[in-house]
């Protein structure tokens, strides 16, 4: 049924810190790795090989600039499904193939019943679905619903993908409907932030906004004491040494 | 968005067709129409043709077709499934309306003609409310979105049914009743360009990243070098540039154009109608399928924000 769960037992979803993201597009390939042989696979790929490329991307890695002059930065935002508590790309399918979970919150979709409509794409203001062609049905990120209660794994390597390949730990996954979840604990600690809470579909996944870096010491350095290497006389650089300690 | 043609053709022909098949059902009890069969079961058939053709249609937009039975089941969430389940319903007394013409049964046609045409008017209700009801796209979500696809629809199809009533004698009423729809569409249609084009985006880049509060929001990189579907799918941005002129050809020729033809037909005595009526009903048909590709090509989403700003 794509008529929504009242509540949901657990609330899974990605907390992504804006503050230590590079911007390395690790999660993106890492996602695209393990989705395209698990049970969404393929994410089919056209032109793969030539002018024109383009395929399906559970994980897309924007990078923006914000701010102006000394308090402007660049910052990566790496955009997913947000597994909403009350998302339309569920409601709107006229098919049944989309659904939300009502024991963990996770938005799924049935590949063998999807019809490939796009009407999920176009009901989701964050690009969170896209369509694989070749398929002809409707893709979207599962949270690795087939890592984190995959048995067969060990069970450190039960996160998505995109959390265990993350090489910053930029990406943090667990139960946001539960307070003292360490998730929860670090949106409520560095203040997390929803992606367009104004638009209704209440977002599970939380950002964490960048530090401002102008609350460090940002005075430029004082003339630096030369290194080691650059004292030429060996009885300085011997005195050097023993100041130093 | 982009304006896929199966969609475009879809919802301009299911709309006249279904036009059609209310008028037909509505204006014959009324006597504005001829009451014979060889009128009423002609006109059917080409009202059903035309729906049938716009449903055909639709699936071509659909990745795997084959499932498209599948789309009757969530009608008490999606609108989209609504739309298909209207849509089947209102073809058994459709056929049945044919048949108590042809039966000469009037009491039966006037029960099953009027249950047609509530499906008709609540087919093309869903239509309209399955892009009234996406709170992304910023010119879609609003009020008069579904009303909207309702008199274009009954406009569209009203024209078709004058030359048929012009040609049996009879095309005074219905040309008239087709004048008044082409005026009232384009009220509604001048009404729903400004309400969208004064409409507020429903979220921006700011608030899409949670980066607003450093201030203002620029793309630096994206996150692909070459295109992708969103970018295709949601990003269109071809009509915006051509949207005045468009708009142009659509109020003269789909709605004014139309309009003077029609009230012509209506004041050209007998089959003689026929003859400024027939291009009143393509320039109506014509002037549709452009609305409906700007409906489309015009309307922006929130995920163009992501990749542009």
């Amino acid at each position: 049924m794509t008529s929504l769960p009242g509540t949901t037992g657990r609330k899974l979803g990605l907390v992504i810190d804006l503050d230590t993201c590079v911007g390395c597009h690790a999660c993106a390939t890492a996602c695209k790795s393990w989705n395209g042989s698990g049970m969404s696979g393929p994410l089919s790929d056209i032109n793969p090989h030539s002018a024109g490329i383009e395929g399906v991307w559970f994980n897309r890695v924007h990078s923006y600039e914000a701010g102006e002059g000394e308090g402007s930065r660049t910052v990566h935002v790496p955009r997913s499904c947000l597994h909403c508590e009350t998302p339309d790309c569920v409601t709107v399918c006229p098919t049944g193939a989309s659904y939300k979970r009502a024991e963990d919150g996770i938005v799924l979709i049935d590949h063998d019943i999807c019809i490939g409509c796009q009407l999920c794409a176009w009901a989701c203001p964050y690009g969170a679905r896209e369509f694989d062609e070749p398929e002809g049905v409707m893709k979207k990120c599962t949270l690795c619903v087939d890592r984190i209660y995959n048995q067969a794994m060990p069970a450190a390597e039960r996160v998505p993908a995109c959390v265990s390949a993350c090489p910053t730990r930029a990406r943090h996954f667990g139960d946001l409907g539960d307070p003292e979840s360490e998730v929860s604990r670090l949106v409520a600690e560095r203040g997390g932030v929803a992606l367009a809470p104004e638009l209704g579909y209440a977002p599970v996944n939380r950002y964490l906004p960048p530090r401002d870096p102008r609350r460090f010491d940002a005075a430029p350095a004082k003339d630096p004491a030369p290194l080691p290497s650059q004292i030429q006389n060996p009885l300085l650089r011997w005195l050097d040494r023993v100041l130093s300690r | 968005m982009k304006p896929a043609a199966s969609i475009v053709v879809f919802t301009t022909l299911s709309g006249a067709g279904y036009g059609l098949l209310f008028w037909l059902a509505v204006l014959r009890p009324a006597g504005l129409v001829p009451q014979s069969a060889w009128f009423g079961v002609p006109v059917l058939l080409l009202a059903l043709a035309l729906v049938t053709a716009g449903l055909l249609s639709s699936l071509l937009h659909l990745g795997r077709p084959e499932r498209a039975w599948r789309a009757l089941s969530q009608w008490r969430s999606s609108w989209l499934s609504r739309e298909g389940v209207a849509a089947v319903a209102t073809f058994p007394p459709a056929i049945l309306f044919g048949l108590a013409m042809l039966a000469g049964r009037d009491g039966l046609a006037l029960v099953f003609g009027l249950l047609a045409a509530a499906g008709a008017a609540a087919t093309v209700w869903c239509t309209g409310m399955i892009y009234a009801s996406l709170k992304p796209v910023r010119e879609w979500h609003l009020p008069l979105v579904a009303p909207g696809y309702l008199v274009f629809g009954a406009f569209t199809g009203a024209a078709l049914l004058v030359p048929p009533s012009a040609l049996a004698g009879r095309g005074a009423g219905v040309a008239l009743l087709a004048a008044v729809l082409a005026a009232v569409a384009l009220a509604v249609k001048r009404a729903f360009w400004a309400a969208a084009d004064a409409a507020p985006a429903p979220a921006g880049l700011a608030s899409l990243t949670g980066l607003g509060r450093f201030g203002t929001v620029r793309p630096l990189d994206p996150p692909n070098a070459g295109t992708a579907y969103l970018m295709r799918e949601m990003g269109f941005r071809i009509a915006r540039a051509h949207a005045a002129r468009l708009r142009r050809i659509v109020v003269l020729g789909g709605f004014l154009a139309p309009a003077l033809l029609l009230a012509a037909a209506a004041a050209v005595p007998g089959a003689w109608a026929a003859l400024p009526a027939l291009p009143a009903a393509a320039a109506a048909l014509g002037g549709m399928l452009v609305e409906r590709w700007l409906f489309f090509a015009e309307a922006t989403h929130t995920v163009a924000a992501y990749y542009r700003g």
